[in-house]
């Protein structure tokens, strides 16, 4: 029998997870303030796109972790998730807007065609915001469950274009082990999506 | 004061001399002249050297501390943090440096040979990274000129070759396949000539600590800063152009040349600009990268050329 918490527990989980999801987000603030790092700008920039790449995996994992284990229940966490991808994305856009480009939007524009893997990251953030903007009970309804369903499918083009992104990034150094690690981890997260899905058409 | 290079102090001993230092600065026997005295540099072996005015920038000085724990050296790993960390295996004694090819005068010279080859100076450099990010650093060494005046070139030595240490056992990013060891830097024989390269020993008044290239390493001040070869073991005088490391890797990214040139982008980054590490921080724009890197002078060297096919 699968563990299903009480509604009580279900709010402590939730609450945890609140908590814990905030923390690379204190962390760097203490970096920051405490003037611990060389490069803070880089630093930032950095990590805020590496926490935007594992919550984009951890939402994704939800239903296949839903899926094998039986615990339902985590559907209920999976819009935090996705909520805090997105609020590291925005504050991984937001580093590159204002560290790169001190708030000049034009130049910021043109550096985004300019660079392929700034115009695939670029992509996948303006791909998200939607996703978060309809992301409330209220919005689930206005659409309705079968649009706000396909709307939310774009994530399965999001989290690939941060791979993109990130590996582009790493190309000139040929440093793949990390991008190799998130590509292998999207690509089993979405292959068993479309194995699963395969299966049902096929019965 | 002025000490000698042969008069430096082994290591062993040196290090016991810190660790009675230390024990005395605890005992409040020393006053504060010491520990202002130490924050210049590391506490590693002084390096008696006068400074070269036609070659000291105006800037402000990165902190030792910044310049000796942020910097890349591969063959320690990947992170800027990971030389300092990785770094204390380098066995720097015995050292020797193997010149050979278009020479009249092959040599192999140890490092005490190469401390006293010509007298050393103290120039303060900006250093400029590929990355984006620049510093300004007091460095050791003399003009390269001068060992190339001892080795004599023939007509045919049209290029230099500068291999490093690749040990995997003191080296432990070595085992990485991130480049192909060992690291190989270039330079066309014109520009090794010029007074701006500099063969270099120390830093901030002392040797170099292992992490930034010890014992011997190249300062290339107009290049960005991988084309500055660190832990020198063979110097090349060839005919044909190198094949060195990074160009290798990424011909497409970085040239043989990689002459610090703000109107020619990286693939994936503008280098019009960069951060001072230690200044430039969250309220102000990035300074302005100028060409070569502020070093004008270097300008002739490149007379006809397209910078922007040769960069």
């Amino acid at each position: 029998m699968a563990f299903t918490p009480t509604p009580r527990q279900l709010t402590a989980i939730k609450s945890i997870a609140f908590i814990l999801a905030l923390v690379p987000f204190f962390a760097l603030a203490y970096l920051v303030a405490a003037d611990k790092l060389v490069e803070p700008l880089q630093y930032i920039t950095r990590n805020t796109g590496s926490w935007t790449l594992y919550f984009l995996c951890i939402t994704l994992a939800v239903t296949p972790l839903r899926r094998l284990s039986g615990w339902n229940w985590l559907l209920k966490l999976r819009r935090m998730m996705g909520l805090y991808a997105f609020f590291y994305a925005l504050l991984h856009f937001t580093t590159f807007l204002w560290f790169d480009h001190f708030f000049d939007v034009q130049e910021m524009l043109k550096d985004v065609a300019k660079r392929p893997f700034i115009t695939v990251g670029f992509t996948a953030f303006v791909l998200l915001v939607p996703l978060a903007a309809t992301s409330t009970n209220a919005m689930v309804r206005r659409l309705g469950g079968k649009r706000w369903q396909a709307l939310h499918k774009l994530v399965y083009v999001i989290a690939p274009l941060g791979i993109l992104h990130f590996w582009w990034m790493r190309a000139g150094k040929h440093d793949f082990n990390k991008p190799i690690l998130f590509g292998v981890i999207v690509l089993a997260l979405l292959g068993m999506r479309a194995w699963w899905a395969r299966r049902k058409v096929l019965t | 004061m002025l000490i000698l290079p042969s008069e430096i102090t082994p290591r062993e001993i040196f290090e016991s001399r810190r660790k009675f230092i230390k024990l005395a600065a605890a005992g409040a026997i020393l006053g504060p002249e010491l520990a202002l005295a130490q924050s210049q540099g590391g506490g590693l072996a002084k390096l008696a050297a006068k400074r070269n005015p036609a070659f000291a920038v105006m800037e402000k000085q990165t902190a030792y501390k910044d310049a000796t724990t942020y910097n890349n050296f591969y063959e320690f790993g990947t992170d800027k943090s990971d030389p300092a960390e990785n770094a204390h295996t380098l066995r720097t004694r015995p050292w020797t440096v193997q010149i050979e090819g278009e020479v009249k005068k092959p040599m192999t010279l140890d490092i005490d040979s190469l401390l006293k080859l010509a007298p050393l100076e103290e120039r303060i450099y900006r250093h400029r990274c590929v990355e984006g990010w620049s510093m300004v650093v007091p460095w050791i060494g003399y003009s390269f000129s001068e060992l190339i005046k001892k080795v004599e070139p023939t007509g045919n030595a049209k290029y230099v070759e500068f291999v490093t240490l690749a040990d995997h056992q003191q080296m432990p990013g070595v085992r990485s396949r991130v480049l192909d060891w060992p690291y190989v830097e270039g330079l066309r024989i014109d520009e090794a000539n010029h007074p701006l390269a500099l063969l270099t020993v120390g830093m901030y008044g002392e040797v170099l600590p292992n992490q930034n290239g010890a014992p011997v390493r190249m300062v290339l001040p107009w290049k960005y800063g991988f084309k500055s070869a660190k832990s020198i073991v063979k110097i090349r005088f060839v005919r044909d152009m190198p094949r060195t490391s990074w160009n290798k890797s990424a011909p497409n990214e970085y040239g043989f040349f990689s002459n610090v040139n703000p109107d020619v982008d990286h693939p994936r980054w503008s280098q019009a600009s960069e951060r001072r590490i230690g200044e430039d921080g969250f309220f102000t724009k990035k300074r302005k990268t100028l060409m070569f890197n502020g070093y004008p002078e270097v300008a002739s060297l490149y007379t006809g050329m397209d910078l922007k096919k040769y960069y």
